[in-house]
């Protein structure tokens, strides 16, 4: 069985979760004898090495074609890097604001004639939703030169890829919800985001949702039949065995640990009012949010009138090897989502030995057993959950010991099979339809 | 088979309120008064009052040939006299037939018996007393927390001159051996050993309303039936919560007929008799003894002490609580050992089990919380106010008793002062002074009565 994929971005080149979690599902499937990947994505950085460039067709698009080798997996995973402004987590206004800031940069705008050529315009437009389309396009090219079983999209911004691809090949289509704009917007969806999400949604056969609470969300916010929506939870990735302490606690105090993109999403303000609880009745602990976002600086103004700020420091955007530092001096990680469809950094904090406090409102909090969950709201229980993890020793030892081995037991392996069992759902559908119609 | 024996449990914890640690050193109270009423008040029109109207009317009934035993934990009876005392009276009405029985515990329904010899005696002395009060009868016969039991357990009952305890008829104990017989403590062999029927007693308790059970519906018949066929058998102990009768099996479910029902089928159909467990104790004789090394208990299918004591945040709850017995053995204050009492209970503990992640099943039918690590944080803000008011009598080093000893000079400079300053007040507006300072010495003197040790 081979399955066109199609994502946002795959590692090293990650701004978020979904990379990760791609990687690991890629890397899961990759497990099974009978299943082959070709994986797509779209481009939107020019740094790549340009030399591998090769030309699919002859419809003028630029396309990277690499072979991945999983470092302990015998099979390998076909990829393609698309040439494209497409950009992760961001709506089309973020997309204008971005791209107006970074004028200089020229990328190469996809048009196609009537007769299905693809032209170079060399002009930007800065049209987020025209980038989408283009990326549509190129994989109906993808989609008509390789030959596969069933075509799997993640997230909004490939939903039109995968479409286009089962419009030409006539394929199952299976989509991959990690999140809905009703998260990404705290309720305020954008009508043309939610079309295409839902677009997508309706043209699947199969969809997967990385939690419950977000197929309930397909299921009441854009009516789709819950018999097609089926929940799939993310795993991670074994932590190396070898730890090296690069950096040190420069101080003998607790450290309490918010990190993420800092939006409305995300619930910051609560840590920052739940510090404040916590701060006014113990001394020898400091809170730290790391991340940015477009509620920095009303984070940092906070702070400041709460006239904490010397107890409560912001890093800015950590990656790699930074995330694993900062785990290693923190005493507790809070996570105080808003709307969380699943949340995979919890799981990372576990890993590191981190007791973590997350909110009911992520979809992690379903599977996690050794983790304090409150409403993201009760700033009140969220402080008492820090001031425990602080003052009461066996609360830490606890969730050191059975955290971690509950952590490890969630293995891409598992979640794979289950991914696999959905394509052979929709091929076994797919096959009777096609039945039918002969 | 000749006897039944019927005994219920009766408790009711008092559940704490959302104690934050913002809480700790300013707020004292620490209890749900609204859920405790609630609860107390609910559990009352489904089970105890109804269940008792029941119990009597059977006696009643069969003329004393239908009897049952009792144990009621002391947070339970002050519960029914502050919230519903007709509870209490239909309880002092069944004590008045003479044929109840009522069992001797710890008046707290506390673990200390895995702790502190000493205090789990006075616990014990103290329920005593109780039970004496409201029902006349001094107990007899011994039922620890839960049917927490061990030799050792044994071994201290049997010194404080009991006849008896109850305990589980547990199969790792017993293993080919039936709990149908009367058994001796293994250190002790003066006191008897009662065995609970675990089949039987699920039977009613956990099995009675599950219609995926092979017997369901279960019959007073079908249940006579199974104890005649007993023939070399001598006695079934049923060993039950109370709150089975209409709490956790509803009403609906026919748990009050069947009841009702269970006596006249037993006298009609058989020559098997009811019997208190004094009455057991007198009317048979040992077989052997069980010795039973490490604790048992009622709970779950490990039948130990996991429930309560199983994991981290239960060992340091507990080991932190009874840090501060010998230490309270000096205060005398009245609304500290009410606290200390309450915090014994082992439903705090039940609270903080972690153990049934892996069924998933909701443990307790009144936990008020939604996971045991807030029942444990909850709890261990509860006891970290407990320590400060309890430092602030009974000092924990010098430092401490210095620190305490400068603490109430300082109050009572700060009493002075707050008085020269109404004096000083009074002199300024010119009013007169002395009416407005007798009435303020008297109450200005902070207490300092609490220091009796």
């Amino acid at each position: 069985m081979k399955v066109l994929m199609f994502g946002w971005e795959f590692p090293p080149h990650i701004s978020g979760g979904l990379g990760t979690a791609c990687y690991g599902l890629t890397k899961g499937l990759s497990g099974f004898k009978d299943v082959s990947v070709i994986f797509v994505v779209p481009k939107a950085h020019g740094d790549e090495d340009q030399t591998s460039l090769k030309l699919l067709g002859a419809n003028e698009v630029f396309v990277t074609r690499k072979q991945i080798q999983f470092p302990d997996i015998e099979s390998k995973l076909e990829y393609y890097e698309v040439e494209s402004g497409m950009i992760p987590y961001v709506d089309p206004e973020e997309y204008w604001k971005l791209s107006a800031r970074d004028v200089t940069k020229k990328t190469p705008l996809v048009e196609t004639t009537s007769d299905g050529k693809i032209n170079f315009s060399g002009r930007y437009d800065g049209n987020l939703l025209h980038e989408i389309y283009n990326y549509s396009i190129v994989a109906e090219v993808i989609a008509r030169e390789n030959e596969f079983d069933v075509i799997h999209a993640h997230d909004w911004l490939t939903y039109p890829a995968g479409i286009a691809a089962k419009r030409v090949s006539g394929k199952p289509l299976v989509i991959h919800v990690h999140a809905t704009d009703f998260d990404r917007s705290g309720g305020n969806v954008n009508p043309q985001v939610y079309a295409m999400e839902k677009e997508g949604m309706d043209a699947a056969d199969q969809i997967i949702t990385v939690s419950n609470l977000t197929r309930n969300m397909v299921i009441e916010k854009y009516l789709i039949n819950p018999e097609k929506v089926t929940t799939v939870y993310n795993a991670v990735e074994p932590v190396s065995q070898e730890e090296k302490i690069r950096l040190r606690k420069g101080v003998d105090e607790k450290i309490v640990t918010f990190l993420g993109r800092i939006t409305m999403q995300k619930g910051p303000e609560y840590f920052v009012e739940a510090a404040n609880l916590v701060l006014k009745k113990m001394k020898n602990v400091r809170f730290v949010m790391a991340g940015s976002g477009d509620m920095m600086n009303a984070m940092i103004k906070r702070v400041a009138e709460l006239k904490i700020s010397d107890r409560f420091h912001f890093t800015g955007f950590l990656k790699g090897d930074d995330v694993f530092d900062m785990f290693k001096m923190s005493d507790v990680f809070v996570m105080p989502s808003v709307s969380e469809p699943f949340g995979i950094v919890p799981l990372e904090a576990m890993q590191s030995d981190v007791p973590v406090i997350i909110s009911y409102q992520s979809g992690v909090s379903e599977i996690l057993n050794y983790a304090i969950k409150i409403d993201y709201w009760d700033t009140h229980a969220m402080a008492d959950a820090i001031y425990g993890l602080l003052n009461y020793p066996s609360l830490h030892t606890m969730f050191k010991k059975c955290g971690k081995e509950e952590v490890d037991n969630l293995q891409w392996k598992n979640s794979a099979a289950q991914v696999r069992d959905i394509y052979l759902k929709a091929l076994k559908m797919y096959s009777g339809k096609s039945k039918l119609v002969l | 088979m000749k006897s039944i024996c019927f005994y219920f449990q009766v408790h009711q914890p008092f559940r704490y309120r959302r104690y934050r640690f913002f809480d700790i050193g300013n707020d004292h109270y620490y209890y749900d008064d609204y859920s405790n009423e609630s609860i107390l008040l609910k559990v009352a029109q489904s089970c105890y009052l109804p269940a008792n109207q029941l119990m009597l009317e059977l006696i009643n009934k069969h003329k004393g040939k239908f009897k049952i035993a009792f144990s009621i934990s002391g947070l339970a009876l002050e519960q029914f006299e502050l919230y519903a005392p007709e509870v209490l009276d239909s309880f002092k009405a069944l004590a008045a037939t003479g044929h109840v029985e009522f069992l001797s515990e710890t008046y707290t329904h506390s673990l200390v018996s895995l702790k502190n010899k000493d205090l789990f005696r006075r616990q014990i002395q103290e329920h005593d007393l109780m039970i004496e009060k409201y029902f006349g009868q001094k107990p007899s016969v011994f039922r620890n927390t839960e049917l927490i039991y061990s030799d050792e357990i044994g071994e201290i009952i049997a010194n404080m001159g009991f006849k008896a305890i109850l305990t589980e008829g547990a199969r790792h104990i017993l293993g080919w051996k039936s709990p149908n017989f009367l058994y001796v403590n293994a250190i002790n062999p003066r006191l008897k050993v009662l065995m609970r029927n675990y089949k039987l007693s699920d039977d009613i308790a956990f099995r009675f309303s599950n219609k995926n059970w092979s017997e369901f519906p279960l019959k007073a018949e079908k249940f006579v039936g199974w104890m005649k066929s007993m023939v070399k058998d001598e006695f079934i102990n049923l060993f039950i919560d109370y709150e089975v009768f209409g709490e956790y099996q509803r009403v609906e479910s026919g748990i009050f007929d069947f009841m009702g029902h269970l006596p006249d089928v037993v006298f009609k159909h058989s020559d098997i008799t009811f019997a208190t467990p004094s009455e057991i104790v007198s009317n048979f004789q040992p077989v052997s003894l069980v010795s039973v090394p490490q604790p048992i208990s009622w709970a779950d299918e490990e039948r130990d002490l996991s429930a309560w004591l199983g994991n981290e945040m239960q060992e340091e709850a507990f080991n932190n609580l009874y840090e501060l017995s010998s230490r309270m053995d000096k205060v005398f204050d009245i609304d500290l050992r009410k606290d200390w009492n309450y915090l014994q209970s082992s439903d705090h503990f039940y609270y903080m089990c972690t153990k049934y992640f892996s069924s998933g099943e909701i443990h307790n039918h009144f936990n008020p919380y939604d996971s045991p690590y807030e029942a444990f944080i909850n709890y261990m803000n509860v006891l970290s106010d407990f320590k400060l008011r309890l430092n602030a009598l009974v000092p924990e080093n010098e430092f401490e008793l210095e620190i305490a000893g400068l603490n109430k000079l300082l109050n009572e400079k700060e009493a002075k002062l707050r008085k020269y300053e109404s004096e000083l007040k009074a002199i300024q507006t010119n009013t007169p002074v002395r009416r407005s300072v007798i009435p303020k010495s008297k109450t200005s003197p902070i207490k300092v009565s609490n220091k009796k040790h």
